[in-house]
């Protein structure tokens, strides 16, 4: 594949990750997430062998480990608040470095932070590996339906051309002196948006027009893509299944 | 039989008043007509009727002899090809080669043949190189050219193209004018672009008030100052129709 490769979140390669097809990678992306979901928390070990399969594949993808590092930070946001567990938890208590924390509240952020951060990270690996496109034809490959691949596909093609809708109409607006900084203000930028808004519609409504004119007739053509073969199959599966099996014995013990 | 006929078409928007007001055109096969106009006149109107988007409200329209009606409208989409004139409308699929393939794919072509299409398809508008490329990571030339491309897969009869030029950088409309040249297909344009249709089409065909006004080579309309003036249309300054030599 030529060009398409300045995603934010793709870093181009040719690893054995990379080359994998799309929908073993994100079939085995999901039953490792599962696993680590099930694994229970106060199996820390198996937390640490969930991490160290997750770290192979990262070595193994050739993407920088400093990328992979600085895309978990998508995270902070969401497990914030599994800061706060330890103090507001209630029933026993331990004492950490003279603080009186929740013994249930700790076990509640590490249960929360852990299972994030391996998900997290194995999101991160996926997109990392895999191009947009990529990705939608997996999920179709995976008889995810047609319409939802669509819409997401439609989203991703028309998101730049969107932004930079808004971005001329910024620009045009603050060529004629127009400086949001108090609220009063803030109706020339509603107007923007109804007018994006409208504009987004109307191009959708020629978008299909296009469509029809190569005859769509309601469902995405199947253009015929090659499938993956058993031994891909097998390779993907060689994280997510480890990772299934650390998590049985973990629910075991 | 023409390629193309179109009956004492009319067609008003809702609410509107009437665009197209017996609206009479006929093209023969490999044909390449240039309609010209101002602005409001009607054309893209027209344009959207040859392939059943818009439905006439009287009159009709016959493609290689077969009447545009409810039954017929895939055949007439398979055998008559639009291409829109903003590419960001005509371009929707993720890559430039699930693009090309979503028109023929459409109407059944599957496996080698299609994956054949849509190399032949880049290959006749010299963008082989882009078929993995998104399409917004191309410039305005080379989306002009893809968007011709997936049309072109679908080996249409009739090529029918809105603007082509419009957005286009001079070597960008160079290489289009070179592109479409080669294409052997009844071909039918609206454009402002006068020299781009004086190059590329023998006859044009004036629009304007939702008829057609005039018809005839497209040196002579060029030529008709009253009817130039009485259509807006306007030459680039210095331009002199009779010093280009044709082909």
């Amino acid at each position: 594949m030529s060009g398409g490769h300045t995603h934010a979140l793709h870093v181009h390669g040719h690893s054995l990750i990379h080359r994998l097809p799309p929908e073993t990678k994100v079939a085995a992306h999901l039953a490792f997430v599962v696993a680590v979901v099930l694994t229970p928390r106060s199996q820390v070990w198996a937390f640490a062998v969930h991490a160290l399969l997750l770290l192979g594949v990262v070595s193994l993808s050739e993407v920088p480990f400093g990328f992979f590092v600085r895309r978990l930070g998508v995270e902070i946001p969401f497990v914030l608040f599994a800061v706060f567990l330890p103090f507001l938890g209630g029933g026993p208590e331990v004492t950490v470095g003279g603080l009186e924390l929740s013994r249930e509240g700790l076990w509640g952020a590490w249960n929360i932070l852990a299972k994030a951060t391996l998900g997290v990270g194995a999101s991160v690996m996926l997109v990392a590996t895999t191009e947009v496109p990529e990705l939608l034809r997996g999920l179709d490959r995976l008889k995810v339906p047609t319409v939802i691949t669509a819409i997401a596909g439609f989203m991703v093609r028309y998101l730049d051309v969107i932004a930079g809708e808004l971005r001329r109409m910024r620009t045009a607006m603050a060529a004629r002196g127009y400086q949001p900084q108090w609220i009063g203000q803030i109706r020339g930028l509603a107007h923007a948006g109804g007018a994006l808004f409208i504009r987004s519609y109307e191009r959708g409504e020629r978008v299909h027009q296009a469509m029809l004119a190569r005859g769509y007739g309601g469902r995405m053509p199947d253009l015929g893509t090659v499938r993956a073969r058993k031994t891909e199959w097998v390779l993907a599966g060689v994280v997510p299944l480890s990772a299934w099996v650390v998590a049985m014995i973990a629910v075991a013990a | 039989m023409s390629a193309l006929s179109v009956r004492d078409v009319r067609f008003s928007y809702p609410g509107g008043g009437e665009v197209l007001c017996g609206l009479d055109l006929s093209v023969e096969r490999g044909e390449r007509v240039a309609v010209l106009g101002p602005n409001g006149a009607g054309k893209t109107t027209l344009m959207l009727h040859l392939i059943g988007i818009l439905t006439a409200g009287a009159g009709h329209i016959e493609v290689a002899g077969t009447r545009l009606e409810d039954g017929t409208v895939r055949e007439i989409r398979r055998r008559v090809g639009l291409v829109f004139q903003d590419p960001d409308d005509q371009l929707f699929m993720p890559t430039v080669e699930q693009d090309v393939a979503f028109g023929p794919a459409n109407f059944g072509v599957a496996g080698d043949e299609l994956a054949a299409r849509v190399h032949r398809a880049l290959d006749q508008v010299g963008a082989g190189h882009l078929a993995g490329s998104a399409p917004h990571h191309l410039s305005g030339g080379e989306r002009r050219r893809v968007s011709l491309a997936t049309v072109l897969a679908m080996e249409p009869e009739i090529l029918v193209l809105d603007e082509p030029t419009s957005g286009l950088d001079p070597a960008g409309r160079r290489e289009l004018a070179g592109v479409l040249a080669s294409l052997d297909v009844t071909m039918i344009m609206v454009t402002h672009d006068l020299p781009f249709a004086l190059e590329l089409c023998p006859r044009s065909v004036v629009v304007n008030g939702g008829r057609v006004v005039a018809d005839g080579t497209t040196r002579d309309v060029l030529l008709d100052r009253a009817l130039m003036t009485a259509n807006r249309l306007e030459l680039p300054m210095g331009f002199d129709p009779t010093r280009i030599e044709l082909p």
